[in-house]
């Protein structure tokens, strides 16, 4: 029986729809265009939820900017994540929209306004048993 | 398809009971709404049953402690509107004839904390986006900005529900609370507070239905028609929005509800001006508010108004969730729905006491139940 050999830990995008680069300046969100009726959506499909067709889907690189489109403050801390902190949906600039946090500012109501301009960024944010590192984005402001 | 009516409903009180089982919960919520109906167990042919968090088979389970009398059960999930889901098809089976008789079921034991709506290393909780208030917080934020709402506008719905829930010997929560208490409870998800979120809960509800040209035969002293219905899940509607993990999804608002409202009204040639008593989903606060717009109850921009007038509150001239609500009554996910029709059944019949709105003189009810994956409108009448 042959021996099970060690893998080396590797670097994972937390989502499917984060394409990582040689650096964290290079990650990107990948979305896909459906060339049928050109609704744009964040990661890859295969049936277009606006026109049901099955396409085709082009792949695109999403912006790495966006408008603030709705946002919370939320107060009850998750075992990743320490409260208070900025839940959010992000509008990326060119299509697609985002489920984020915005962080590097004080997470107050009064901080954040509709439309408010937002940049991603992508870093670490967790580990699994065999060492594997995930990295996930998060916009600032802009 | 033949008109159907309520006979009977019953619940076991919402609340916290570690020590009973799903079955001691399921038995005396179908007890009470069997002899609330005059319909003997036998004489039920199908039941269909709304739960969540069970494991497989568990509609089965509860309903064979009445008799094993051979009868399919069905077990239905749709989150937090599973039982809805139940009554609706339960009322398709026998408005079409297959069945004359049908039991609807809800039942749920649920464990003290926050809901969790996915795995613990998903993207979801990892971004601490998971957390169930949010999606409500979003929309609440958006809608203060648009219409000037204030927090306490949405506090005081939980306000309004607990003076209802007090009336109610069924509800989690028999006690009133003021503005100051709700205001001053732990901030969750701005602005949604501790006391602006419903409970987990323990809990049973049942209904029994029968086809109306088979109900002379019971001794049911009275009975409400099955006017009209709608359900649905939401369309696609905004750039971007799709089902992969961490898209956003959270825009859910009122479109879906006002559609599906639009077809239930029609289906029972009413109007929402006809609509004498409402139950609507209010997981949190911003529900009845949202949710009093997206049914044409009120007009867009108007609900957080019209609870702060009191318009929604039993005396009101728009009352809505008098029985407590999710907020008071409790949310044991799956059986809530079947308990919104317990309550409108309690009041089209005259029977709901000191929660009886517009003088036991109310013909229409409307109710709205959500789950993650779609929307049930009911409509009865008297």
């Amino acid at each position: 029986m042959a021996e099970a050999t060690a893998v080396a830990p590797e670097l994972r995008p937390l989502v499917p729809h984060l394409t990582l680069g040689a650096t964290r300046e290079e990650d990107y969100l990948n979305g896909s265009v459906c060339k049928n009726c050109g609704t744009k959506y964040v990661g890859p499909r295969l049936f277009c939820g606006k026109c049901s067709s099955a396409g085709p889907f082009e792949t695109v690189k999403l912006a790495s900017t966006g408008e603030l489109h709705v946002f919370t403050i939320i107060h009850q801390a998750t075992p990743y994540v320490e409260a208070p902190y900025i839940a959010a949906i992000v509008d990326l600039d060119g299509g697609g929209s985002v489920n984020t946090n915005i962080v590097g500012i004080e997470p107050k109501p009064e901080n954040l306004k509709f439309g408010m301009k937002l940049k991603m960024f992508t870093e670490k944010v967790s580990e699994d048993k065999e060492g594997n590192s995930y990295v996930a984005y998060r916009f600032t402001p802009a | 398809m033949r008109e159907v009516v309520v006979l009977g409903a019953g619940l076991h009180r919402f609340g916290r009971f570690p020590d009973k089982s799903l079955q001691d919960l399921g038995r005396e919520a179908i007890k009470n709404a069997l002899e609330d109906s005059g319909v003997p167990f036998p004489d039920i042919e199908v039941a269909y049953v709304g739960r969540v968090l069970a494991g497989m088979g568990a509609g089965l389970n509860v309903v064979s402690e009445m008799g094993q009398t051979g009868i399919p059960v069905i077990n239905i999930e749709m989150a937090c509107g599973s039982s809805t889901s139940a009554f609706r098809e339960a009322y398709l089976s026998v408005a079409s004839g297959i069945y004359d008789t049908a039991l609807v079921v809800g039942f749920e034991k649920m464990q003290r904390g926050m809901l969790q709506i996915s795995e613990g290393t998903s993207f979801q909780s990892v971004m601490g986006l998971a957390v169930m208030p949010a999606s409500y917080a979003l929309q609440a934020q958006r809608y203060m900005a648009d219409y000037g709402a204030t927090p306490e506008m949405f506090a005081q719905v939980s306000v309004k529900s607990h003076k209802a829930g007090a009336l109610n010997p069924y509800a989690q929560y028999q006690k009133e609370t003021t503005l100051e208490e709700v205001m001053a409870s732990r901030m969750i998800a701005d602005p949604i507070t501790l006391l602006q979120c419903s409970p987990t809960t323990d809990g049973a509800s049942a209904v029994v239905i029968c086809a109306a040209e088979k109900s002379a035969k019971y001794a049911a002293k009275r009975q409400m028609t099955v006017a009209g219905w709608a359900t649905g899940s939401g369309r696609y509607e905004r750039k971007g929005e799709g089902n992969a993990e961490g898209e956003a999804d959270a825009e859910t608002g009122s479109s879906e509800v006002e559609r599906l409202s639009k077809q239930a009204y029609e289906r029972a040639g009413i109007g929402p001006e006809d609509v004498d008593v409402t139950q609507v989903h209010d997981a949190f606060s911003p529900g009845e508010i949202f949710m009093a717009e997206g049914l044409g109850l009120v007009p867009k921009g108007e609900g957080a108004r019209a609870v702060w007038e009191g318009r929604t509150e039993i005396s009101g001239d728009i009352p809505i969730n008098t029985d407590g609500g999710l907020l008071s009554r409790g949310h044991p996910i799956g059986a809530t729905g079947a308990a919104m029709v317990t309550e409108i059944f309690r009041q089209l019949t005259g029977e709901a006491g000191p929660r009886q709105v517009k003088g036991g003189k109310a013909r229409v009810g409307l109710i709205h139940n959500a789950g993650i994956g779609g929307v049930n409108i009911l409509v009865f009448k008297r």
